[in-house]
């Protein structure tokens, strides 16, 4: 075999997880997608973020709140490995609530996932007032926020390239530009059939996104991603206004404000649509006036790799053993979980103990 | 450093760059009213504050963001010179324009 593992795809997920599994010395291949591939990883809004996650599944609140609790430490030894700043704060973040039905509903949702995670989350919600006195801009609309200190935010950019430092400081080989024909599971190992022809590994992790699927297929895993879309308007660069992110307002380390939060189902289209961005900037200019008069430079979409729960699966095959697949939709914030105890636990040293609860078993329970 | 190619018959109007009245001629560009009038940087960027003049003169690169008539971040190579425009040197991010 010419690998011990090779990771099929990329993106943050598959970054995250080769990066982790070449610095526990695993010599290890990664199979990336071209540049018209679907790529969650460079079109998402950079949230690293832990407020309202899980509230309908313990274990993914649990996770969520480890996974960004080993951010700091996470980051410190990616920068220092590879030199590449990526804007990480651990800032704290908000969610704004416009009326009393939403208030109601997020203070529901926070509350669960503090009993969820045994008090170890965190938060408060704020009403109007104390809202202003940390954000003066914020509108009067605005009926007040929930808070947590835990939430952060990142340059999702800057932190997909740091780790592809990290890969390649790592002697992780990466084959760009890679259309995966056929993944063959024989004589105890597995041979991937590719643009770069054929490479032979012991194991192999799809990390594909919602390639995931077909790849899942020919390794005897059903694994079943669906589509969600989001589109986000990105405006020029403005004086720092928003010292902390908020869910659908944003603003970068640069001062650009990035405006987003729309869920879509519209298949494999990752364009935009007028009547979305009107809904996403309406929203925002709601929360924040000024928005109003300030230019737009750039918009797009992109496809979130979703599963039916929304929550991320965790799976080694059953049919064909040393075949994993990692899916989520959350590639930044469990970014610092892939690398260090996922990859630990694909590469056969530890094993973390929530990770049962994420296997494809719970798809396919029979009802009665 | 530049100059018109045909210097002799050319309408011209009145404009000011940093508070400085010009005459520029009709018809041309912000930046290239900028460039004639002899201004060495027209903006400053906001994350390293290096200065900036216009680099591509066909609205792709974003270098020429200028203050224009009181708006920020407006591209200099986009707008045509109108008469008593206010045209000012964009100093890093654009400030909130409610605060104005």
């Amino acid at each position: 075999m010419e690998y011990d593992f090779i990771v099929a795809g990329g993106g943050l997920v598959g970054s995250s997880i080769a990066y982790g599994l070449a610095r526990q010395k695993y010599k290890v291949a990664v199979l990336d997608g071209g540049d018209r591939s679907f790529r969650a990883s460079r079109g998402n809004f950079g949230l690293v973020w832990v407020q309202g996650k899980g509230w309908d599944y313990a274990p993914y609140a649990q996770w969520t709140g480890q996974a960004a609790d080993l951010w700091p430490q996470f980051v410190a030894e990616l920068v220092n490995e590879t030199g590449v700043e990526i804007d990480y704060q651990r800032s704290g973040g908000m969610h704004f609530c416009l009326n009393e039905a939403e208030w109601r509903e997020r203070e529901r949702e926070m509350e669960m996932v503090r009993q969820h995670t045994g008090g170890a989350f965190e938060y408060e919600m704020l009403d109007h007032d104390r809202l202003q006195q940390q954000i003066p801009q914020v509108s009067n609309t605005v009926l007040g926020a929930s808070y947590s200190p835990q939430d952060g935010h990142v340059n999702p950019l800057y932190l997909l390239q740091a780790l592809q430092q990290g890969m390649d400081a790592h002697q992780v080989h990466y084959y760009p530009n890679q259309s995966i024909d056929r993944i063959e599971a024989k004589q105890g190992g597995f041979y991937t059939h590719s643009t770069e022809g054929t490479l032979s590994a012991e194991k192999v992790v799809l990390c594909a996104g919602l390639d995931n699927r077909r790849l899942g297929e020919m390794l005897g895993m059903d694994i079943p991603v669906v589509v969600d879309r989001g589109q986000i308007m990105i405006t020029e660069r403005l004086q720092p206004f928003l010292n902390l992110p908020t869910l659908h307002v944003r603003q970068t380390a640069e001062g650009t404000v990035q405006i987003g939060y729309s869920h879509e189902d519209v298949g494999l289209d990752d364009g935009t649509s007028p009547s979305v961005l009107k809904k996403i900037a309406r929203r925002a200019v709601l929360m924040f006036p000024f928005l109003a008069r300030v230019q737009l430079v750039r918009a797009w979409g992109a496809l979130r790799i979703m599963t039916p729960d929304h929550n991320p699966i965790y799976q080694q095959s059953t049919d064909c053993p040393g075949a994993f697949t990692v899916t989520c939709h959350s590639g930044v914030t469990l970014a610092a979980m892939h690398s260090g105890p996922v990859a630990e636990w694909i590469g056969g040293s530890s094993r973390p103990d929530l990770i049962n609860q994420f296997s494809t078993d719970r798809f396919n329970v029979s009802p009665g | 450093m530049f100059r018109l190619v045909d210097e002799t018959s050319v309408d011209t109007l009145k404009l000011s760059i940093e508070g400085r009245e010009y005459d520029v001629p009709v018809g041309i560009s912000v930046a290239a009213a900028v460039l004639l009038c002899g201004i060495t940087r027209l903006r400053n960027t906001p994350v390293s504050g290096s200065p900036r003049l216009p680099y591509c003169m066909m609205g792709i690169c974003f270098d020429c963001l200028m203050t224009i008539d009181g708006f920020p971040n407006q591209q200099a190579c986009q707008l045509e010179v109108r008469e008593n425009m206010t045209i000012e040197i964009q100093q890093g991010a654009a400030e909130l324009l409610q605060q104005r």
